[in-house]
């Protein structure tokens, strides 16, 4: 489905990348939802202490092994990046394969750490603290999930040496969802 | 003197190749476009259908005021709960699916290209994406009034717990799908405001600057960014609410450790800014018209951009105006209404600069100019009684009337209506090739304003006496009840109006086959898009053009012309 690409889409007034400049504003637009669940949670949780008591019953070694997993994971896509960058598509290819798996393995522990503190009763209609912990990580998780459905599209095309600066802009991407993984552990792990 | 003709005299080059060759199916050509001015297309006429329904909604609820009970023609009798859905979606569709699709995704798609001199935006396919997103929107909406139980009734502004749960509001399915479709039109936005931000900061053509740029385009990139920089909070809002419907949570539910005034921040932290989002787009409609039909400069460009710019930013510190009477701390009223106040500065200022254009100008009374000038009156309107409800003291007693309602009818129905009319009636001839016809263009245009004054003066009268909003059926209120004749008169004059809604359609399908052909620039206009042939074809111009000045040079001194094209070179341009 080749389509004749604009010269509109050639031209760079501003000297940044069409694409690059893009995907700027659409991390942008990600900050302010994420920005709006996580101020009415600490809003919330600033109103009701006894959250703090709710929220020690989630695991902070799984959240903190996550933490540790999806940071491993952001530096193989600088990797896919540096690699993109000296024109070496296949190894790029290969770095955004690497960091695909950390994703997936982020999604894997979540999966274990949310069957236990489901089994044990700690649904998302538990309470408030539980709302926003199953919201706030599950809305994480989607972003993450289509992290790594963009990012295999993307090392499909760098193998073939194709659309290179691409592997660029999904880093951008991958590195907003991890600083929102950065926000999410510690408001909704370790506050106390 | 050569002007707009001189882009077609150079040959074909390698772009127009590449856009001729292919031979378009009916599909591809009008369905599945990724071509700017289809996608535009698509948009206004989604959004003339859904403004139809929002106008039927309307008659129907009107009636229901007017003669409680009987049953309406083309309708039948309205019940209770009908009546709420009906204004709930007339509301939502106005806004969402009419002044949003209308303003910004109708002319930012036609025009963003075409005025900066580029083949198309910057990214085509995520333009026909969100098109597609908001037409699933649009159905959805229009779905739910037939799903079991009807359609949505908690209002627009979906206040919880009432919006939170079908054992208040009795629409189980209605709810959900209603605050479905209003998400994905969001993400909708979302999509195509990147592209316009993106398609104005990157695709310019060589030698348009900052302040070369006609300002229609500013204020609908303005907008997008208000639009994105506000949405979020409410799309989280979204998420929260529809986790309670759906899975049963309890953000919004006091029983349950929940607080519904928290919807009322996420609502009006984006509701307050939606107003200036739609507001923008239709002052540079009128920017536009007004420069060419009074034949001047835009008086102070960069003012005007400056106090777009200072609205915006405003626009975020007032959203608590809406909840003076939702227990908010009287301490933060004071600082809302503070900052309301001071919102009506650069409006008012913006307002001054629309007048001190056309002083001194040769006017000419055209349609577009006709709608123009009357959008600077009616929104005055709309502004100034604005002053009595963003002041925290009359506003409890204002507030939830029939006055809150007509003041905000007399913000968006300039904006919505008479911002597009005078967009279509300007940009019609471009889009089509077709001239408009002038005498049916006017009757319209003085039936609908006349009309539309006689509809909403009655119900300020009504507000101001007491009458509160979103009630089915006034006679059970003894107070209330004997001004009945102010509700006939609001209703007659809806009829009216409606009735002449029939004359732009048929002008509009009359002049779309048969006008007076338009040629490439009827209104000698000075922007770039006057100068692609009319319609434009696939890719605008067979040869990008260039950009030489600001987009308001009319009635330069020295010059035989009386405008001055921004893509003509300099050195041709003396005319002597």
């Amino acid at each position: 489905m080749s389509i004749t690409r604009p010269i509109a889409t050639t031209r760079s007034a501003t000297g940044i990348p069409t694409g690059k400049l893009a995907v700027w504003w659409v991390v942008g637009s990600e900050i302010v939802i994420f920005g709006g669940l996580l101020a009415s949670y600490v809003m919330h949780r600033l109103g009701h202490p006894e959250w703090a008591e709710y929220a020690s019953h989630t695991n902070t070694w799984f959240g903190g092994l996550n933490t540790f997993v999806l940071l491993t994971s952001s530096l193989f896509a600088v990797l896919a990046h540096y690699a993109a960058e000296h024109g070496d598509g296949k190894k790029a290819a290969k770095w955004l394969l690497g960091t695909c798996a950390g994703g997936l393995l982020f999604l894997g522990i979540k999966a274990v750490e949310w069957t236990g503190e489901i089994q044990h009763g700690y649904t998302i209609t538990a309470n408030g603290f539980w709302h926003f912990y199953y919201t706030a990580a599950g809305l994480h998780a989607l972003h993450v999930i289509a992290g790594c459905i963009i990012m295999l599209i993307i090392a499909n095309d760098a193998r073939k040496g194709k659309e290179l600066h691409r592997v660029e802009l999904i880093g951008i991407y991958w590195h907003f969802v991890d600083i929102v993984w950065i926000f999410l552990f510690p408001l909704l792990y370790i506050a106390k | 003197m050569a002007e707009a003709g001189t882009a077609d005299t150079h040959g074909a080059d390698a772009h127009d190749a590449a856009h001729g060759h292919h031979a378009q199916s009916f599909l591809s050509k009008y369905i599945f476009s990724t071509d700017h001015k289809m996608i535009a297309m698509q948009y206004m006429f989604t959004g003339i259908v859904m403004a139809l329904i929002g106008g039927y909604m309307s008659y129907a609820f009107r009636m229901q005021l007017a003669f409680p009970g009987e049953s309406v023609p083309g309708y039948g009798v309205v019940s209770q709960g009908e009546y709420n859905s009906l204004v709930t979606n007339h509301g939502t569709i106005m806004i969402f699916w009419v002044a949003m699709p209308m303003l910004i995704a109708a002319f930012g798609n036609y025009l963003i290209p075409l005025m900066i001199g580029a083949d198309d935006m910057v990214f085509p396919r995520i333009n026909r994406l969100s098109y597609q997103i908001f037409l699933i929107s649009a159905i959805i909406l229009v779905v739910s009034f037939f799903v079991p139980g009807g359609g949505f009734g908690g209002a627009w502004t979906a206040y919880p717990p009432l919006s939170a749960s079908a054992e208040y509001n009795l629409t189980p399915l209605g709810a959900t799908f209603w605050l479905v479709a209003v998400a994905l039109e969001f993400v909708a936005f979302l999509l195509g405001g990147i592209n316009f931000i993106t398609t104005l900061m990157n695709a310019r053509a060589p030698g348009m600057k900052m302040h070369d740029i006609p300002m229609v385009l500013w204020m609908i990139v303005i907008a997008s960014i208000l639009f994105m920089a506000s949405v979020g909070p409410l799309i989280a809002g979204a998420v929260m609410l529809f986790m309670d419907q759906v899975v049963g949570t309890g953000y919004f539910d006091p029983d349950r450790g929940g607080d519904p005034i928290l919807w009322q921040h996420l609502f009006w932290f984006f509701g307050h800014p939606e107003v200036y989002v739609v507001l923008l787009p239709a002052m540079g409609i009128v920017a536009e018209i007004i420069c060419t039909f009074a034949r001047k400069k835009l008086f102070n460009y960069k003012l005007i951009l400056y106090t777009a710019f200072a609205t915006g930013i405003i626009s975020f510190f007032v959203w608590a105006h809406h909840q003076f009477v939702a227990g908010i701390d009287p301490r933060m009223a004071n600082v809302f209404t503070i900052t309301t106040l001071i919102i009506s500065v650069p409006i008012a200022e913006m307002l001054f600069l629309y007048i001190a254009t056309l002083y001194g100008g040769s006017i000419r009374l055209t349609t577009p100019m006709l709608w123009a000038l009357s959008f600077i009156a009616e929104f005055l309107i709309g502004g100034i009684t604005g002053i009595f409800l963003g002041a925290s003291g009359s506003d409890i007693y204002f507030h939830d009337t029939y006055f809150v309602l007509a003041h905000f009818h007399y913000t968006f129905f300039p904006i919505a209506i008479i911002g597009f009319f005078a967009g279509i009636t300007y940009w019609f001839p471009k889009m089509f090739g077709r001239m408009m016809d002038e005498k049916l263009g006017k009757i319209h245009f003085w039936g609908t304003i006349i009309a539309f004054n006689f509809i909403f003066i009655p119900l300020f009268i009504l507000g101001a006496a007491g009458q509160h909003r979103r009630i089915y059926n006034f006679q059970n209120f003894p107070d209330l009840a004997g001004m009945q004749d102010l509700r006939v008169i609001a209703t007659s004059a809806l009829l009216v109006m409606l009735v002449f809604q029939v004359i732009f359609l048929f002008n509009f399908a009359y002049s779309l086959f048969k006008g007076k052909p338009a040629g490439k620039n009827p209104w000698k206009a000075n922007t770039l898009e006057w100068t692609a042939d009319s319609p434009p074809p696939h890719g605008n111009w067979p040869e990008l053009p260039n950009c030489y000045r600001g987009p308001y040079e009319y009635s330069v001194p020295g010059r035989e012309d009386d405008y001055w094209p921004q893509d003509v070179p300099p050195d041709t341009a003396p005319a002597e």
